[in-house]
């Protein structure tokens, strides 16, 4: 290795290190515990002082997920034999019950309304940046900002105006509702991604396609679709991860049957309070594909959170 | 891989684009490519954004849709900006959003100075430390709510053992001097990562040979620093607070779920108050004004902002 002034010593590297590695256990902390809690009994969970060493268990995960989430006391009384194993679990432990979990259907609903609203915005999103990108677009300076801006808007102030517009339509606390609006959300954000990707394909390539007698079409999936694949696909997994935790939208404009998990989540309650573990188990399972997309996204990350304004 | 057929073929035409093509014509496909999504932001931003803005100068109530709406002119304007208690919601916010630029920002640089040391792994803790910015904020600041809870709460267990507090003796959401910080501290747990990573791009971004010249001069590492580093990464800085001040100026889903805005109002920022009056006070008309004035001050602040920052970038 040649000799370079700016090169750290080994000294420097070790301090840096020890310093980084510290606050990133301090940081994995809370996120530890939230897993941690997930496979905690409901006694351990909220023993003083905070159990580190726990017998764990799968209470949580049933609590969350079975329709039945516990039984009451009389029925844990009779003795019976012909329950799944998730209720004979729930029964030994003496819970009484507080009604039917709805998690699953929240969970669902996470994935239809995350997916249905990534796939259009994207498909729009990288139309649009085609065009943003190829041709002489008028006023294509003023309608980029325009989509940008529509991104300083507190979600809360067209929050009444939507409401009212969609029970008009019939739109309210549907999929369909959701998905348009989390669609025109996430479309800004496809659209100066896609951009920013597409102008870094050399115009040459289409023009050897288009010499080659393709016709523009042709040209645009055959060519310029294959060199963005993965910009496309770290676009595409942004707006997955914001449809997937935006909460404000979600909390006002549903109610019931297209309600997604993050409003959800904190209400699950048990006997006295919130039930940790069932909270903690429904949290984990729903962060965990966002700690995945972000081990996967980390080349693609800065760009994406920032719209393309900081390129790494 | 450089010098590809295509590549020469390419270089062999003239720079302008074949203005004949097979099938539709450019023209053409730019609209059906750019209409959808202009059709879309129009419907589900700007007629909202213009609806809202004829709302806000009327007295209408959602809950009352029978009512006829009656244009009462300035007066929703003139109620918000004489309300002192609008006020006090200012201030809470412009509390929260310095403290957490202020701490995300110091302890973000810090962190992307350190991790620019390139230490064996660094790659990997960096990751690690990023998690929590790609959380969903409502579940993170629920779980916060464990965390701070005074007998059983990991916070107060730790900040007891470092401390020799008594852990129970304090509730970092339930009282009236703690909440403000208790929002600061989880948002600057989830946000710092993203100030980092931009410093880190800013670090990166640094040719070498600068500092070489300025080794030759034999300027000191300290000088180096602040006639080099600083100067250098003030863009980025900016640019990350600019991101930082419109988000949490938006700030809804964690403090929502972390405080709810108590206790008492001490940590009801804009958003909040702004989502009890249009959702559980069903002031239509006046939240709608309310929301016009946030736009307007976040556009506004965001715009001079940009002008400042334009101007750093030239220098």
């Amino acid at each position: 290795m040649s000799f370079s002034v700016t090169e750290p010593s080994t000294r420097q590297k070790w301090v840096a290190g020890i310093l980084v590695v510290g606050y990133a256990l301090i940081t994995m902390l809370p996120l530890l515990w939230i897993v941690a809690t997930g496979f905690k009994s409901s006694t351990d969970s909220i023993a003083y002082p905070p159990k580190i060493l726990f017998e764990p268990t799968v209470e949580g995960y049933v609590n969350v997920f079975t329709t039945q989430t516990r039984l009451s006391n009389d029925m844990a009384e009779e003795p019976r034999e012909d329950l799944p194993w998730y209720e004979q679990l729930v029964r030994e432990k003496g819970n009484t019950i507080v009604g039917a979990s709805r998690y699953s259907e929240r969970f669902f609903n996470s994935v239809i309304i995350g997916f249905g609203s990534t796939f259009f915005a994207i498909v729009l999103g990288t139309a649009a940046a085609y065009a943003f990108s190829r041709f002489k677009v008028p006023l294509k300076d003023d309608l980029l900002f325009f989509i940008l801006s529509t991104r300083m808007m507190p979600p809360i102030a067209v929050a009444i105006p939507i409401f009212l517009m969609f029970r008009n339509l019939g739109l309210n606390d549907t999929h369909a509702g959701m998905i348009l609006l989390y669609t025109a959300i996430n479309l800004s954000l496809a659209v100066w991604l896609i951009n920013g990707f597409i102008d870094e394909i050399p115009i040459e390539y289409e023009e050897a396609a288009l010499i080659d007698g393709y016709t523009r079409f042709q040209a645009f999936y055959k060519v310029v679709l294959p060199q963005a694949a993965t910009g496309i696909a770290s676009t595409a997994i942004f707006c997955l991860i914001f449809a997937w935790n935006e909460y404000a939208l979600a909390v006002l404009l549903t109610s019931g049957t297209a309600q997604t998990a993050p409003p959800f989540i904190p209400t699950i309650i048990g006997v006295g309070g919130q039930d940790w573990p069932a909270v903690a188990a429904g949290a984990t399972i729903f962060l965990v594909p966002v700690m995945v997309f972000t081990i996967l996204l980390r080349k693609h990350l800065l760009r994406g959170i920032t719209f393309g304004a900081v390129r790494k | 891989m450089a010098e590809t057929v295509i590549d020469r073929a390419a270089r062999a035409t003239p720079p302008v684009m074949a203005k004949k093509v097979k099938g539709l014509s450019d023209r053409a496909i730019a609209w059906i490519f750019v209409a959808p999504t202009i059709f879309i932001l129009l419907a589900i931003n700007i007629f909202p954004l213009i609806w809202t803005i004829y709302l806000s100068f009327t007295n209408f109530r959602v809950n009352r849709p029978n009512n006829a709406i009656e244009w009462v002119g300035l007066r929703n304007y003139e109620r918000i900006l004489g309300d002192p208690d609008v006020w006090i919601t200012m201030q809470a916010t412009a509390h929260f959003l310095i403290w957490t630029i202020v701490c995300q920002v110091l302890i973000g640089f810090t962190l992307a100075y350190l991790i620019n040391k390139k230490f064996r792994g660094n790659d990997l803790w960096t990751t690690i430390i990023v998690f929590p910015m790609m959380l969903s904020p409502a579940v993170v600041g629920n779980f916060w709510t464990f965390l701070y809870q005074p007998q059983i709460g990991l916070f107060n267990y730790i900040v007891g053992f470092v401390t020799g507090a008594d852990p129970s003796s304090f509730s970092m959401i339930g009282e009236v001097s703690l909440a403000p910080w208790a929002i600061v501290i989880v948002d600057t747990w989830m946000w710092t990562p993203f100030v980092m990573l931009i410093c880190l791009a800013g670090l990166r971004s640094i040719p070498d040979s600068i500092y070489e010249a300025a080794e030759c001069d034999r300027a000191s590492k300290w000088r180096q620093f602040w006639t080099i580093t600083i100067p250098m990464i003030l863009p980025f800085l900016m640019l990350a607070v600019l991101f930082r001040g419109i988000e949490n100026f938006k700030m809804f889903d964690l403090v929502v779920q972390l405080t709810g805005g108590g206790p008492g109002n001490t940590t009801t920022l804009t958003s909040i108050d702004l989502k009890r009056e249009a959702f559980e006070k069903w002031r239509t008309g006046y939240s709608s004004a309310y929301a016009v004035i946030l736009f307007v001050t976040v556009f506004g602040l965001a715009s001079i902002y940009v002008k400042a920052l334009n101007k750093v970038k030239q220098r």
